[in-house]
């Protein structure tokens, strides 16, 4: 059974759902990512599982319990929060014993558990410090020792990079699931941030205006995409909007900013006359000089960006549309602006959205 | 300046003069401490201050309880009913004349003692006197606090597995420790001040060093109230810079703890 079942939960603010009809399962042990941009409700579903905000309707299942109507001091789940939350009067090994001392754990298992905590996210010796004497990064590891001590069955981390800088958070989130690993507490993290999801989590859910626009993984919800929104908002994306019609021998789409037909993936089973809409990735793209056999658009080279890695090269149709590609290396030597070049991409690479 | 010298060159010279040796208030004879010599020797000074600091130690619990809970209500419990009728008569007795207020105060003492036959004038109609006033400014002193505090410390708390008695007494309290000290020290230092409002509502029996003070003046300015009032004028200064402190220190501490990038 999932460790944590949520089922048609609800939440509104005045006129506006914050949450609307969320049902959700997260399997033991897993690293689940709650992934959308800010207002999609993501934390609002975070803190009514923390127990900090009342739902309208639903429930939240933990481990078999319903905890639904309980209080958050009676849940067995524990929470990061985004600002981490330190106590200011407290020093560092008090911050981490304030939630077992609430369970009245003897005084010498909370100082074996408090030490246990500092060597796991390596702040040991830290133990008087108070949380203003300490960097940002050191403090989201308190944080995050605080939110484990009591090792709840579910752990909740709301933003836990967003308030460190890129270096520091490129190399905390390898230690995230390290720690993750190590003890074993299913992680639920909330974050706006889809390289952060796809590269921490092993299921993510993608959730837009309090819904659950898709929920797998990482891969599924990269190279998958159900719909528009997952497809633009995670990652980049080439969108070709148009009608279904028929091509050669197979379906194609009229794509409206083309101006012509764009071939569809083989193998596409939709009536033909309805909307759709045609999802590239970057990386799918080719470009060369010379025409190629087969499908193509003529485009001109509007600016190349050099990314270190690779180069994320813009290029401009015929009719004006603004699309782009990703080419390994850097394109600047063979690529030049206002250059004419033609774009394709291996039919199967490319996703239909209906949503 | 015109007007800094206007309101301090009196108070340096009396602070002056209280070291004066002469027994005429104006005429300069040579520095002593002869009068602070004197002024411990009198009984009647001795036993209005006594009562002064009795009365402002009672007085300012009295209004640091009041007051918190007052300011909880304002800052916390969202738009109940009344609120701003509530809120208007908390900031009530800060602009309402001393006057008035020591009067319509009798006149309630007054009332009270003929229906109940409870409580007779004295110290503790004082103590309560200048409770309702010191808990309004303990309650603005609160609130402001509490507006700038994060509630995600008390979220966190909760989460931790915490009780809600716990979390205010663990975090919310400690948190907001220099409002209700500052707050303390405020409402001890204006009782220890007043003379208005407990000379309308005491009784034969007490007497506070203000009232004493005036009274002895009526007489006649003796070189002793210069020393008094220099005293006293020092232990006002601590008090008050004290409590400024303890709000600046507290502000500082604020701005040291992280902020979140907007994202």
């Amino acid at each position: 059974m999932a460790l944590l079942e949520i089922a048609g939960i609800s939440k509104r603010f005045g006129a506006t759902a914050a949450v609307d009809d969320v049902s959700l399962s997260i399997e033991r042990g897993a690293f689940y990512a709650l992934l959308g941009p800010s207002g999609c409700g993501k934390t609002t579903l975070l803190r009514m599982i923390a127990g900090l905000d009342a739902p309208d309707g639903g429930r939240i299942v933990v481990d078999g319990t319903d905890v639904t109507r309980l209080p958050p001091y009676e849940r067995p789940v524990n929470m990061m929060f985004q600002s981490y939350a330190l106590f200011p009067h407290m020093d560092v090994a008090r911050n981490i014993a304030f939630g077992l001392r609430q369970e009245r754990m003897d005084g010498r298992r909370i100082a074996a558990r408090v030490e246990e905590m500092l060597a796991l996210v390596q702040m040991a010796g830290y133990e008087r410090r108070r949380p203003h004497q300490l960097s940002g990064g050191q403090r989201q590891r308190v944080a995050l020792a605080r939110a484990l001590a009591k090792l709840p069955k579910l752990l909740l981390l709301d933003e836990p990079l967003a308030a460190l800088d890129r270096r520091l958070r490129a190399e905390t989130r390898l230690e995230l699931i390290g720690i993750q690993q190590r003890v074993g507490i299913t992680f639920l993290v909330v974050t706006h941030d889809q390289e952060e999801a796809l590269s921490m989590a092993s299921r993510v859910a993608v959730m837009n205006r309090g819904r659950l626009a898709q929920t797998g993984t990482p891969a599924e919800i990269y190279e998958r995409p159900a719909s528009r929104f997952v497809a633009d908002f995670v990652g980049e994306m080439n969108l070709f909007e148009g009608e279904l019609t028929a091509g050669f021998n197979c379906l194609a789409l009229a794509a409206r900013s083309l101006g012509r037909q764009v071939p569809l993936p083989p193998g596409t089973k939709l009536p033909e006359g309805g909307a759709a809409a045609l999802a590239v990735r970057p990386e799918k793209m080719v470009l060369s000089d010379v025409r190629p056999a087969g499908f193509a658009i003529a485009a001109a080279v509007s600016s190349i960006s050099y990314l270190g890695g690779g180069s994320m090269i813009h290029f401009t149709t015929e009719r004006g549309m603004l699309l782009k590609a990703y080419v390994p290396g850097a394109a600047s030597d063979h690529l030049r602006r206002g250059m004419a070049v033609w774009a394709s991409w291996p039919l199967e690479a490319g996703v239909v959205l209906t949503q | 300046m015109l007007g800094f010298g206007f309101l301090y060159a009196p108070i340096v010279l009396l602070v002056l003069y209280s070291f004066n040796a002469s027994r005429l208030v104006t005429v300069w004879g040579g520095f002593s401490p002869r009068w602070y010599g004197a002024l411990f020797r009198n009984e009647a000074f001795g036993a209005a201050a006594l009562t002064s600091l009795e009365v402002a130690a009672a007085a300012a619990t009295l209004s640091l309880v009041l007051g918190t809970f007052a300011g909880f209500s304002m800052a916390r419990f969202g738009r109940f009913p009344g609120r701003l009728v509530f809120g208007f008569l908390l900031l009530a007795p800060l602009i309402v004349p001393e006057v008035i207020l020591g009067l319509s105060l009798l006149l309630l003492f007054v009332a009270c003692q003929s229906w109940f036959g409870w409580p007779s004038r004295g110290m503790l109609t004082i103590m309560v006197a200048h409770a309702t006033f010191g808990g309004c400014f303990v309650s603005v002193l609160v609130r402001a606090q509490l507006a700038g505090f994060d509630r995600a410390l008390e979220e966190a708390a909760l989460d931790l597995g915490a009780r809600p008695w716990t979390v205010l007494a663990r975090i919310t309290l400690p948190g907001i420790r220099p409002a209700l000290l500052a707050g303390w020290l405020l409402a001890f230092t204006l009782s220890l001040d007043d003379l208005v409002i407990a000379s309308f509502v005491t009784g034969p029996a007490a007497t506070t060093l203000p009232m004493a003070v005036f009274s002895s003046v009526r007489l006649g300015v003796s070189p002793e109230v210069n020393a008094l009032a220099t005293m006293f004028l020092a232990a006002v200064f601590v008090l008050v810079a004290l409590a400024g402190w303890l709000m600046a220190r507290q502000e500082r501490r604020r701005q040291t703890t992280p902020r979140i990038r907007p994202i």
